[in-house]
């Protein structure tokens, strides 16, 4: 039933949209900006003496908070507040289509935010003989987790017409699903009286966990399913949603 | 070619369309009006596939809305309210995008465009940014992408809002253009606009279908054949029987 075609139309308009106002370089050189600074200097990648980019990794999910539901807000709001849904949605095209055209779209541009980082990864070549296995994983996971993150900025973004609650709502679901992964929290969830089996399932959902493994190299297709399974879960929400509320 | 049955629309308590029903014929213009509120951009919005009817369906040539969507939605050109587009994009860019997903490709894509383009006397601004655009331009522009594909039906939600007459002038002149060969659905509450593009007219008030004829018809309602006047009455009474 979906048209892949379909699909690929609404990809591009939504893609190339991102390129037509300033809003994605200034957007790209913050990016690059916060994950440099991040990197170099406040996790001292060269005093640390190591030719390997956990500081990178590491940090990138903070990065991915902030600029992911800048990135995302405006996907169905500002749909809603200029009217346009109307227009896409009595276009024959399905719901579905649509959704996954613009979900794609913003996640290939965090794709190449997240591409333009290889400079680090070349300097780490040049410091030293890191493990190449080890960062091609960690980007995977870094992209995955992009994914994931993306599909709750959509949904957040079709909640409703202001971009500001979007952002907001995709800022608070992506920082709650990073700490439930967060070892201080887990402890503090664990001396409550927490029993284990509990604990481990919470921080089990956790963005961050999953990416723990793949950035020290490890490619389990448990956390490759987690991250395919957040984005259906999100969009599947975002469908309901949206197609529930298209005339509010 | 267009049939709507017991179209009803329910927003929590509010009954916003009720059992709605008519039939529109190829080559027949048909003024859909209502004073403000009465459910006629919700009605449109119904037939176009862009609201679920809380129950009754509209066929667009032989599609059911609910359960053929995308086939109904094919044949159908729609201008919604206020002409929503995309502000970002240039004129042409939105209408190639539009071409694009109504299956046009290559050269017939570009031969699609220029005509719309033609027709919607969109010249002078074809490579212009939208959000640049006076409101008469944006308001013929989604004409131009509600056209592009030739549709069997055309649905157009207050085409001339807010238009100046000259505006008006071109956009009535672009719908007598297209009637011949069409269903074409115009809602306003300009009654003047009945006398000027419509063949037959339907009033509702309240959601509810009050009037349904040619406009001698509904004119031969009032004793001094005024309009105005049995627009007042019909869609009075169904104000005052609701409260």
């Amino acid at each position: 039933m979906t048209n892949c075609k379909n699909v690929r139309i609404i990809f591009k308009r939504e893609f190339k949209s991102y390129f037509d106002s300033p809003v994605a370089y200034v957007f790209l050189v913050a990016f690059l900006v916060l994950v440099g600074f991040l990197t170099f200097g406040l996790s001292m990648f060269y005093e640390r003496r190591q030719a390997n980019l956990t500081p990178f990794f590491m940090l990138l999910p903070w990065v991915y908070l902030l600029l992911i539901p800048a990135s995302t807000m405006g996907l169905w709001a500002e749909e809603r507040r200029t009217g346009t849904i109307e227009l896409l949605l009595t276009l024959p095209v399905t719901l579905i289509e649509a959704l996954v055209g613009k979900f794609l779209a913003a996640w290939a541009f965090i794709g190449i935010a997240l591409g333009l980082t290889f400079p680090i990864v070349l300097t780490t070549l040049w410091l030293g003989s890191p493990d190449i296995g080890a960062i091609f994983c960690g980007y995977l996971g870094a992209f995955l987790l992009s994914g994931a993150c993306v599909a709750i900025g959509v949904f957040a973004s079709a909640l409703s017409r202001s971009q500001v609650i979007g952002f907001v709502i995709a800022l608070t679901i992506i920082l709650f699903m990073l700490m439930i992964g967060f070892d201080p929290v887990i402890n503090a969830i664990a001396l409550w009286g927490v029993p284990a089996s509990i604990v481990n399932g919470i921080a089990a959902c956790s963005l961050m966990q999953h990416f723990d493994a793949m950035r020290r190299g490890v490619i389990d297709f448990a956390d490759v399913g987690y991250y395919i399974g957040v984005m259906v879960f999100m969009l599947s929400a975002a469908h309901f949603v949206t197609d529930s509320r298209k005339a509010s | 070619m267009l049939t709507v049955s017991n179209l009803t629309k329910n927003f929590g308590p509010i009954q916003a369309v009720k059992d709605v029903s008519f039939a529109v014929k190829k080559g027949e213009v048909l003024g859909f009006l209502g004073p403000n509120g009465a459910g006629k951009s919700t009605s449109m919005r119904m037939i176009t596939g862009f609201l679920p009817p809380t129950s009754g369906t509209a066929s667009i040539c032989g599609h059911d809305i609910v359960d053929e969507p995308v086939a109904a939605k094919r044949c159908i050109g729609y201008l919604p309210e206020n002409a929503p587009l995309y502000n970002n994009m240039k004129v042409t860019e939105f209408l190639n995008f539009i071409g694009k997903i109504r299956g046009f490709e290559g050269a017939l894509l570009k031969t699609k465009v220029d005509e719309a383009i033609a027709k919607s006397r969109l010249e002078p601004v074809y490579n212009r940014a939208i959000e640049n655009l006076s409101k008469g331009y944006r308001q013929r522009t989604c004409f131009a992408q509600a056209i592009l594909h030739d549709p069997q039906v055309l649905i157009m939600d207050e085409p001339t809002d807010g238009l100046d007459p000259n505006q008006k002038f071109v956009v009535r002149q672009m719908i007598k253009e297209m009637s011949t060969d069409k269903v074409i659905i115009v809602s306003t509450h300009i009654l003047e606009e009945v006398d000027a593009v419509c063949t037959r007219a339907i009033i509702i008030a309240n959601g509810r279908l009050v009037a349904n004829g040619t406009p001698a018809e509904l004119r031969a309602q009032d004793p001094q054949g005024r309009f105005d006047m049995v627009f007042r009455n019909l869609t009075l009474i169904e104000e005052k029987s609701n409260d």
